[in-house]
């Protein structure tokens, strides 16, 4: 039976493969020539130096990639270059300067505009920052750098948004399961038995073993909110929605932030013991170790930021310089290679986003496991 | 003053490379002599593999 429709599937298979070759064959009179001839008409050089729009395909490539990764103050789904056309809504700006200044992105008109609100002045830079300016909306200082005034920006931006989307999410999911649990009489039912083994994977395999039987209780709904929190929004990045907020430095540092308070405030003498006067060593030896071990207690959250952070912004990265190589080489053979390679990363940035998520949870319960660590001296002789 | 650092940052990530590399390496050796520790090789992997990672991550970002 399963062996009857092989034929089928390898078929289907050398269809998907295949199937960019046709995209490319009508597509290839259309847009990407006509950019070409702009590279041909002005020279690169010039525009690059003129920080102009740029107009070649591998600076339009690039320009697209770092607009990807960094936050944005308006949710563009995509655009139509030939027209200009921006599909996508504006996100409520809120601005803390000489009291609360609240307007609608819309007004940058996607950063070509000086946006007015009570007499300010306001233009979104290169680097999606606002800044004030006079009503000509001139930046002083060079171009990604300005030195214009920065106003404190509590914006809901594209991140800020896509948190309390997952954020709801999970409650309305967890809390939905938890019902389900009291309706059945102790047997989940519908999503719940999808995220149940997941919940005592968590608890099981990453609380237990870590943190130890006695103490983990009161770290689970740390553990699973935060293992749950990363998964979803990792996986909320490989949508084509284009958000990006693991792999955004600000993220992770909140979630590292939490990690470090919760590992230092609910630390127990034996864990301050271990870091200031290590037992067990020789006494010079300890007046070595202090410094290093103080400094280790900034560098493990540090290193838990890095590592998510650096893992999601290379895997946005190398996700869509792949699917940029369809349009520097605009044939066949680019095209399928680059299908390929995308697909086979797509497929690898699902299992990435799964073990970002358990790393992070996996070290968060180390962390708070060494923190309630008893004294472990004595027991190894029974 | 900028190439070293370039190249520092490469040595690092070929250090970590090669690190990586020979925990899977031997994390294959250990599962190959008792498969029925497999999880337990994995978690214990997973997590060499992530700190080494981060000191490479820590060397690029450093650039």
């Amino acid at each position: 039976m399963v062996f009857s429709n092989k034929a089928t599937k390898f078929i289907l298979l050398l269809t998907l493969v295949f199937a960019p070759i046709f995209g490319f064959a009508n597509e290839s009179d259309d847009l990407p020539v006509k950019s070409e001839i702009q590279v041909d008409a002005h020279s690169t050089q010039a525009n690059h130096e003129e920080h102009a729009e740029p107009t070649d395909i591998k600076s339009k490539i690039d320009a697209f990639k770092q607009h990807h990764v960094l936050d944005a103050h308006e949710f563009s789904l995509f655009e139509d270059e030939a027209t200009g056309a921006h599909y996508g809504f504006p996100l409520p700006i809120i601005l803390w300067d000489n009291g609360v200044q609240i307007f609608s992105s819309s007004k940058f008109e996607h950063g070509h505009e000086v946006a007015e609100s009570n007499g300010n002045y306001y233009k979104l830079g290169h680097d999606e920052k606002i800044y004030k300016t006079d009503a000509s909306g001139t930046l002083t200082g060079d171009e990604h750098h300005p030195t214009n005034i920065k106003p404190l920006d509590f914006s809901i931006t594209k991140s800020v948004l896509t948190i309390m989307i997952v954020a709801f999410l999970m409650f309305f999911v967890f809390s939905s399961l938890a019902k389900t649990y009291a309706k059945n009489g102790g047997i989940s039912s519908g999503v719940g038995r999808f995220f149940e083994p997941i919940v005592l994977y968590v608890r099981d395999e990453i609380a237990i073993p870590n943190i130890g039987e006695k103490h983990y209780k009161k770290y689970m709904s740390f553990l699973l909110t935060v293992f749950f929190f990363i998964w979803f929004l990792n996986i909320f990045g490989l949508t084509p929605l284009g958000i990006n907020v693991t792999g955004n430095i600000a993220v992770t540092a909140g979630l590292a932030i939490v990690t470090f308070l919760i590992t230092n405030l609910t630390a127990n003498k034996n864990y301050w013991g271990h870091i200031f006067w290590m037992p067990g060593v020789p006494t010079p030896m300890k007046v070595i170790l202090a410094p290093i071990e103080l400094l280790g207690v900034f560098i493990k959250p540090f290193a838990l930021m890095i590592r998510l952070y650096a893992n999601m912004f290379a895997g946005h990265i190398v996700l869509m310089s792949l699917i940029g190589l369809i349009f520097i080489f605009k044939n066949w053979v680019g095209g399928s290679l680059s299908f390929m390679l995308s697909f086979a990363i797509s497929v690898i940035e699902i299992l990435v986003a799964l073990l970002q998520a358990y790393i992070f949870t996996m070290l968060a319960a180390l962390y708070f496991g060494s923190a309630v660590e008893e004294h472990h001296h004595d027991e190894a002789h029974h | 003053m900028e190439i070293p650092r370039i190249v520092g940052a490469g040595l690092v990530v070929i250090g970590a490379g090669i690190g990586i590399g020979r925990i899977g390496g031997s994390a294959m050796d250990a599962i190959a002599r008792q498969p029925e520790a497999t999880g337990k090789i994995q978690t214990a992997m997973l997590i060499a593999a992530a700190l080494i990672e981060g000191i490479g991550f820590a060397a690029i970002f450093a650039t």
